[in-house]
C-alpha cells in the first residue's frame, strides 16, 4: 500500500519533470552525442555490421541529424530498441529521437504524445506468392491460405481486404518474420503477406528469389518516419528539416559527391540558403550555417542514402515507388527552403 | 547316506566363461538382445540414432566455412556438393564469432574481459577446490568483486577502491560496536556506516582523489557490452550475490524476529509471484520514467540487481528447504554446547543445510544463468539478440540453425560443467550418513 503511495508519487514526479523538460538540442550539444533509438535488427534500415558499426536506411537519418546538430556523423550513439521499449525509450528521455521504422498513426501522434516530423519511407502491406502458382493479382487469391503475423495491424487489413472484395482465404498465423519465412518455403501457405519492404528483404534471402513474385496490390497505408516528443519544437524542427534537407538535396541535385563544389556557392538561391551560403536559415533553427550540408554529407541525399541501404542496386532491391520525388510521380515533397 | 555313489574330491581347473557371455558379444547380448522385444527395440533405437546422424554430422561438416555472405555460402555449397540442402553455413560463426561472444566491447580491449575470466576461474579456485588449492588465494577471491568490475567498465580506479572502503569501514564499525555493545547494534551500525559512505561520502571521496592521483584505463559503455560476454556477466553476479543474500534471507524467515521475518518472506514472496520478464521491464522502462531525466542509472546495472534479487528469492527458498531437512536435534545440538547463533550457524547448520541443497541450488544458478538471454527482450545485445541482429544484416538474412546451434553450444558448455562440478561436489562431500 505504502509501495504503491511512493511509487504513484515518483510517476508522477517522473511525469512532471519529463514533461518540462525541454531543450533536447542543447541537450544533444552538450552531450556530444546524439541518442538514437533503432530497431534491434531490421534488414536494410538497421543492423550493426560485422565491426559493430551500424548500418541502414533509419540510421542514416539518425547520422544525418548528429551531423547537422554536431557537426559529426559518428557522434551517435544507437539505442536499440524492441517494439515494446521504443515508445517508453523516447517518452523517459533515454533517447533523443526515434527512427525505428514507426508507423505513423493517429493514435501514436496524439494519444501517445508523440510527434512525427515526416516520412521517410512510405511502406504498404503487400502479397508474396510462387511464381508456380501463377497468380498475377491478389485478387485471383480465392481460397488461398495466407501466412499471417498475429497480434498486428496487417492482420486486419488481411480481413479488411478480403471481404472487400467477396473472397475466401484461410490464415496461417504465425509469430515471426523469421518463422513466417520457414513456413512459406515449407509451402504450408500458398501466400505471404506483411510490408512490402519486408516482403522484398524477405525474398532477397531466398535461395530461389526468382520463383517468387511481389503481387502489385497494396492494400495498406504504412508511412514510416522518425518521431520525437511532444512539446519540444526547436528539436522537432532541426530533426524535421534535417528529413527535409535530404529530400530537398536530392530534389536540387546535391549529392555527396558535388555538395563540396556547390558549398563554394551556385547560381540557385535555394541551393545556396540549403548549404547555407546565402541566408540564416542555419541561425534561426540554432545551429551552423553549414548544418544542412553536413548532414548530407554524412551519407548522401535521400536519393543516396535509399539506393546505398534498400534500393535496386542491393539484394534488397526496391524499387523507389511511392518514395520517389513528386517530380517523379512519387510522394516526397520536402516544403520550400526559405 | 551311504548310497552316494560319487562325491568328487577335488577342485576343477578354471575355465574360461563361454564366448557368448563376455566381452563385447556378452555385453551385447545381455544388454541389447536378451529377448525378442528387447531386441526390437535395439533395432528401433539404432536405426532412429543412424536417422539424425545421418542428417546432423554431414550438415555439422560438410560445411563451407569461409564467404562472406549466405549467397556465397549457396553458391560454394552448389558448386562442391551439388546442392544446398544439408550443409551448414558455419561462416556466419567465421565471421562474427567475436561479435557474439563479445558484443560491441572495443576490439583493442578484448584482453579487458578475458583476464576478468581468466581471473574469476583464479578466484573460484580456492573455493570451489577447497582441498586442491591454498587458502591463501582466498585474498584473491576477496578481491575480485573489485577488480572486475574495474576491468569491465574501466574509468578511474578509485571507483571500485571506494566501493571496498565501505566494507572496510563496515568492518570496523562492526568490531567497534560489537566490544562496546552488542553484537546486533554492531551489525546495524556496520550497514549504516557502509550506506552513508557508499551513498554519500564516495563520490566525494572519488572526485577527490581522481584529481589528486588519477590512476584509470579506458572507460567503456555499457551500451558496449554485449553477446556471450553479456550473459557470463550478468550469471556471474546474480550467482555470486545471491547465494549470500539467499542465505540472509533463508534464516531471515526462520527467524523469531517478527519484522525481521515478515519482510523477508513479503520479498520472497513477492519477488516469486512476478515474472522475472516483469522484473526487467520494470528494470529497463519504469525506473526511466521514475527517476528524473538525465539520471544516469546504468541500464546493465539495473537488470544485474532485478536479476539477483530474483534468484536470491528462489535461493532463499532452496535453502529453507536444507534447512527444514536438518533434525532438531542438529540446533539443539549446537545450543547445547554453548554456540552462539552465529556461530551455530557457521560451525553445524549450514554446512549440512547447504550440503542437502547442492542440487536445488545448481539448478537455480543453471536456471539463472539461462535466463539471462531475456535481456534481448528490453533491447541489450546479449548472445540471442546478437543473434537477431546478425540475421537483419543483408549479407546473413536467412541464416538461422548454424546461429543457434552455436550459441546452444555456448551455453551447453557452461551448463554442463556446472552440473558436473556439483556432482563432484556432492560426491566429496558424500558423510555416509543420509
Amino acid at each position: 500500500m505504502k509501495k504503491s503511495v511512493i511509487l504513484g508519487a515518483a510517476t508522477v514526479a517522473g511525469l512532471a519533470a519529463s514533461a518540462a523538460v525541454a531543450g533536447t538540442v542543447d541537450d544533444v550539444k552538450a552531450r556530444g552525442t546524439l541518442n538514437c533509438g533503432v530497431t534491434t535488427g531490421l534488414v536494410g534500415f538497421a543492423a550493426p555490421d560485422a565491426n559493430g558499426e551500424w548500418q541502414g536506411f533509419d540510421v542514416s537519418l539518425c547520422r544525418a541529424v548528429a551531423a547537422a546538430v554536431l557537426g559529426d556523423a559518428s557522434a551517435v550513439e544507437f539505442v536499440p530498441t524492441t517494439g515494446k521499449t521504443r515508445f517508453t525509450a523516447l517518452a523517459s528521455g533515454e533517447i533523443d529521437m526515434l527512427a525505428r521504422n514507426t508507423t505513423w498513426t493517429f493514435s501514436r501522434d496524439v494519444d501517445l504524445k508523440f510527434e512525427f516530423i515526416g516520412v521517410n519511407y512510405y511502406d504498404g502491406q503487400g502479397f508474396m506468392v510462387p511464381k508456380a502458382l501463377g497468380v498475377s493479382s491478389a485478387k485471383e487469391l480465392d481460397g488461398a491460405t495466407v501466412c499471417i503475423q498475429t497480434g498486428t495491424t496487417t492482420e486486419l487489413n488481411l480481413a479488411d481486404f478480403f471481404r472487400a472484395n467477396n473472397i475466401s482465404y484461410e490464415p496461417v498465423p504465425i509469430e515471426t518474420n523469421a518463422e513466417a519465412q520457414q513456413q512459406y518455403l515449407a509451402g504450408a501457405c500458398d501466400v505471404y503477406t506483411t510490408d512490402a519492404s519486408g516482403l522484398a528483404a524477405t525474398r532477397a534471402t531466398f535461395e530461389n528469389p526468382d520463383e517468387h513474385v511481389l503481387l502489385p496490390e497494396i492494400i495498406s497505408k504504412e508511412p514510416l518516419g522518425p518521431l520525437v516528443r511532444h512539446g519540444d519544437h526547436e528539436w522537432g524542427d532541426v530533426v524535421r528539416w534535417t528529413l527535409n534537407a535530404l529530400v530537398s538535396a536530392e530534389e536540387l541535385g546535391v549529392t555527396s559527391a558535388n555538395i563540396d563544389e556547390l558549398s563554394a556557392g551556385t547560381d540557385n538561391p535555394e541551393v545556396n540558403r540549403l548549404l547555407g551560403t546565402e541566408g540564416t536559415l542555419g541561425e534561426m533553427l540554432g545551429l551552423d550555417a553549414n548544418w544542412a550540408a553536413n548532414a548530407i554529407k554524412a551519407g548522401g541525399n535521400y536519393g543516396e542514402v535509399f539506393a546505398k541501404n534498400i534500393g535496386e542496386e542491393t539484394p534488397i532491391g526496391l524499387a523507389r515507388g511511392l518514395n520517389a520525388q513528386w517530380t517523379d510521380g512519387g510522394l516526397l515533397y520536402s516544403p520550400p527552403f526559405r | 547316506m551311504s548310497d552316494v555313489s560319487f562325491v568328487r574330491t577335488e577342485m576343477l581347473p578354471e575355465q574360461a566363461p563361454p564366448a557368448s557371455e563376455v566381452g563385447l558379444i556378452g555385453w551385447v547380448r545381455h544388454n541389447l538382445f536378451s529377448g525378442w522385444f528387447n531386441s526390437i527395440l535395439t533395432v528401433i533405437s539404432l536405426y532412429a540414432v543412424y536417422y539424425v546422424l545421418s542428417g546432423v554430422l554431414p550438415w555439422t561438416f560438410q560445411s563451407v566455412w569461409n564467404a562472406n555472405s549466405l549467397t556465397e555460402c549457396r553458391e560454394i555449397m552448389m558448386a562442391t556438393w551439388g546442392s544446398t540442402h544439408g550443409h551448414a553455413c558455419w561462416a556466419v560463426i567465421n565471421d562474427r564469432w567475436l561479435q557474439l561472444l563479445f558484443g560491441f566491447y572495443p576490439s583493442h580491449l578484448y584482453w579487458r574481459p578475458i583476464l576478468s575470466l581468466v581471473l574469476l576461474l583464479v578466484a573460484l579456485a580456492p573455493v570451489l577446490y577447497s582441498d586442491r588449492v591454498p587458502t591463501k588465494m582466498l585474498i584473491i577471491t576477496g578481491i575480485y568483486p573489485f577488480l572486475m568490475p574495474f576491468l569491465m567498465w574501466g574509468g578511474t580506479i578509485w571507483g571500485p577502491m571506494s566501493a571496498a572502503i565501505g566494507f572496510v569501514l563496515g568492518w570496523f564499525v562492526y568490531n567497534l560496536l560489537n566490544k562496546q555493545l552488542s553484537e546486533l547494534i554492531g551489525m546495524i551500525g556496520a550497514a549504516v556506516a557502509a550506506v552513508i559512505w557508499w551513498l554519500i561520502l564516495s563520490s566525494y571521496f572519488v572526485g577527490v582523489m581522481d584529481s589528486i592521483l588519477p590512476i584509470g584505463i579506458e572507460a567503456v559503455q555499457s551500451r558496449q557490452f554485449g553477446g556471450f560476454m553479456l550473459a557470463i556477466l550478468l550469471g556471474v553476479v546474480a550467482i555470486g550475490v545471491s547465494l549470500p543474500i539467499g542465505i540472509v534471507l533463508a534464516l531471515g524467515r526462520q527467524s523469531d524476529l517478527l519484522i525481521v521475518k515478515y519482510m523477508c518472506v513479503g520479498f520472497i514472496e513477492f519477488i516469486r509471484g512476478v515474472p522475472l520478464i516483469t522484473l526487467l521491464f520494470v528494470a529497463s522502462l519504469l525506473l526511466n520514467l521514475f527517476l528524473p531525466p538525465g539520471t544516469n542509472f546504468d541500464i546493465i546495472l539495473r537488470v544485474m540487481i532485478m536479476m539477483t534479487l530474483f534468484s536470491a528469492a528462489y535461493m532463499a527458498e532452496v535453502i529453507r528447504g536444507g534447512l527444514a531437512a536438518l533434525p532438531r536435534g542438529q540446533y539443539e545440538g549446537a545450543d547445547s554446547l554453548g554456540l552462539n547463533y552465529w556461530q551455530a550457524q557457521r560451525l553445524i547448520i549450514m554446512p549440512q543445510a547447504l550440503k542437502i541443497s547442492i542440487p536445488g541450488i545448481v539448478s537455480t544458478f543453471i536456471g539463472i544463468f539461462k535466463d539471462t538471454v531475456l535481456v534481448s527482450i528490453i533491447g541489450l545485445f546479449d548472445v540471442l539478440g546478437l543473434a537477431n541482429a546478425i540475421r537483419a544484416d543483408t549479407a546473413w538474412n536467412g541464416i538461422y540453425w548454424e546461429l543457434f546451434a552455436f550459441i546452444g553450444a555456448l551455453f551447453f558448455v557452461v551448463c554442463f560443467s556446472m552440473s558436473r562440478y556439483s556432482m563432484y561436489l556432492e560426491r566429496k562431500l558424500q558423510t555416509g550418513h543420509h
